[in-house]
């Protein structure tokens, strides 16, 4: 490397270096356009397309054709208008579980690398363990049975469709709840290294609390690192949610999530005609907002996390 | 020491975990018989409860339910009423233990010489399209490639029965559709591993002898780079395991992850808490097993 690039590069902050780097990752840059594109044309569809996700007409089972895209299901609705809305569904549920892991890891692992000594250890030993049990397990067996009592605890005042929004809650809680480990570990072990460093010992001399030195001298420096795993997390949750909505544990009839989209179309399969359309183009869709995510997550970590790989 | 430690401490452990998994299947509304024919007089269903101790308090039955594991017995399904627990977990484990070994041979199989290749072709075109179906594998999830296998396979070109299990034919589809996912997981596993081998001392000492790039890959790369496959064969099991509802859902397979979903949505108490454990207790121990294999390929590992 020349010098001068040497010295531009060593003038610049570490996350400034980190968009340095990740700019020169032409997958992850063309899976974030590809993203945004599907972001901006998931809440753009309503406005541009001709039918409703939930609208129903005599032409059922119509494969892809100019007037219906991606066809039209066993009730005639247009696939492709209800591909978009699940994927406003998964996307949320991926979105808003993300943060709920984000909170929990986050919190867990600053409290365990702040304090350390015996605490640190109970609290790590706790996330071995967890990592341990079959959490999706944990997950079918408390969304089912939570699910009623829930329903039961909440005043009236949801409305008809209180049952599709708790159940989206459960979802969003229930995988949150299961995703921050990993999280935990990470930003642990960052805290353990920040807490040792000069300008912590600094501003605990000037008198800053506790809960001032994490959330601003120590958090900061954490969050590059807490947006890769982030990243890593959604489509995790995705995966999960389109997973249990599957297997009808999930999002629920009328509503649709891409999930539930490909379980419906393998509720059709049958000896006699194949409509690949119902499974393929669900598919498709969560493959490739995977695969998106995926390849951004990996340039996010190898540009904030050169270690890493 | 330190195994026998880990043993003792599954005791408590799994005991949490029934107390958990008991409570949270107590506290919702609704219970086993709900939903039987309808016109059960208040009088049958009490004798019901009564019947299975479903009328006393809780702690109580949790007591009754625990004298009955210690002796081996999960206690009677409560849906399923000709059958016990423990009668649905010997015939229903062997059958997903079976689909999760064929499909950690599978990922194994397919995983690991795509790692080796992706690594040994770093930076050409080999590699790309190799890493990029490696990661394709990781985001196309079992219940898209069941489906379409089945479509494909079953249904087009009728070389494979679309479900149930039976013969050696009915186990191939569901294998591929378990097993593809952490194919992808090995490969790139393999691939990271390998990449950071070739920079070791020892590579470049094999390369001054004038090894072949062949010879050095396979004798010398190949052994360090295979450590973090094995470490995480351990999760692998364990996501092999816990994954295969949705496989066996699809191809009606007679595992117990059927029974899972099922029952937790019938509110079979009995049956929850059973293969709850079922499932714990195998995680733990597959943990342990992996563990204990580390500490023997690499002797440097050590646990205290």
């Amino acid at each position: 490397m020349e010098a001068a690039d040497f010295n531009a590069q060593r003038s610049k902050s570490p996350n400034q270096r980190a968009w340095r780097r990740f700019k020169r990752n032409l997958p992850a840059l063309i899976s974030l356009a590809l993203f945004l594109l599907l972001l901006a044309l998931i809440f753009l569809w309503p406005m541009l397309s001709a039918y409703k996700p939930e609208e129903l007409s005599e032409a059922q089972f119509q494969p892809p054709s100019a007037l219906h895209w991606c066809g039209t299901d066993v009730h005639g609705r247009d696939l492709l208008a209800r591909i978009m809305s699940g994927a406003r569904v998964s996307l949320l549920v991926g979105a808003v579980g993300a943060a709920v892991s984000l909170l929990i890891g986050v919190m867990w692992g600053a409290v365990a690398g702040y304090i350390g000594g015996r605490l640190d250890g109970v609290m790590m030993r706790v996330v071995d363990v967890l990592y341990s049990l079959p959490s999706i397990v944990f997950v079918i067996v408390l969304i089912t049975t939570l699910e009623d009592l829930v329903k039961a605890a909440l005043p009236g005042g949801f409305g008809a469709d209180s049952g599709l929004s708790v159940r989206l809650l459960l979802l969003c809680v229930g995988l949150g709840a299961i995703s921050w480990l990993t999280m935990a570990r990470i930003v642990r072990g960052q805290v353990l290294t920040l807490r040792a460093r000069g300008f912590v010992d600094a501003s605990r001399a000037l008198g800053a609390g506790h809960a001032r030195i994490v959330w601003h001298h120590i958090l900061p420096n954490v969050y590059g690192i807490i947006i890769v795993y982030l990243t890593l997390t959604v489509p995790g949750i995705i995966l999960y949610e389109s997973f249990l909505s599957y297997l009808g544990l999930g999002i629920q009839p009328p509503m649709a999530s891409w999930g539930s989209l490909i379980a419906e179309g393998a509720s059709q399969l049958n000896p006699i005609r194949i409509y690949w359309w119902l499974i393929v183009f669900p598919g498709v869709a969560l493959v490739a907002a995977l695969l998106a995510l995926n390849f951004l997550g990996d340039g996010l970590r190898d540009a904030f996390d050169p270690r890493a790989t | 020491m330190y195994f026998l430690k880990r043993l003792i401490l599954m005791v408590p452990l799994l005991l949490l975990i029934s107390i958990l998994a008991f409570v949270l299947v107590r506290v919702a509304p609704g219970g086993p018989f709900d939903r039987e024919r309808k016109p059960a007089s208040p009088e049958i269903e009490r004798n019901l409860k009564a019947k299975y101790h479903l009328d006393e308090p809780g702690w109580k039955q949790y007591l009754r339910y625990l004298s009955g594991l210690v002796q081996g017995d999960f206690g009677p399904s409560l849906k399923y009423r000709n059958h016990s627990v423990n009668d649905i977990i010997r015939q229903g484990l062997p059958v997903s233990l079976t689909l999760g070994m064929l499909a950690f041979c599978f990922a194994q199989g397919v995983g690991i010489p795509l790692g080796f290749y992706t690594a040994a072709r770093r930076g050409q075109w080999g590699d790309f399209v190799g890493s990029f179906v490696a990661i394709l594998f990781i985001c196309i999830p079992g219940f898209v490639v069941g489906p379409l296998l089945i479509m494909a396979f079953a249904i087009h070109w009728r070389l494979f029965p679309a479900a149930l299990w039976e013969t050696p034919w009915h186990a191939i589809l569901p294998t591929v559709a378990l097993g593809l996912y952490f194919a992808g997981k090995i490969a790139r596993l393999m691939r990271e591993g390998m990449l950071g081998t070739m920079h070791e001392g020892f590579i470049t000492t094999a390369r001054a002898k004038g090894l072949s790039e062949s010879a050095i890959l396979l004798k010398h790369v190949f052994r360090l780079a295979i450590l973090p496959v094995v470490s995480y064969s351990g999760p692998l099991l364990a996501d092999l395991l816990t994954g295969s509802f949705v496989v066996e859902n699809i191809f009606q397979i007679p595992g117990i992850g059927v029974f899972l979903v099922n029952s937790s949505l019938n509110r079979d108490y009995t049956m929850v808490v059973g293969l709850v454990l079922v499932y714990a207790a195998l995680l733990l121990i597959m943990n342990l097993l992996v563990d204990a294999g580390y500490s023997l390929l690499d002797p440097r590992v050590q646990y205290e």
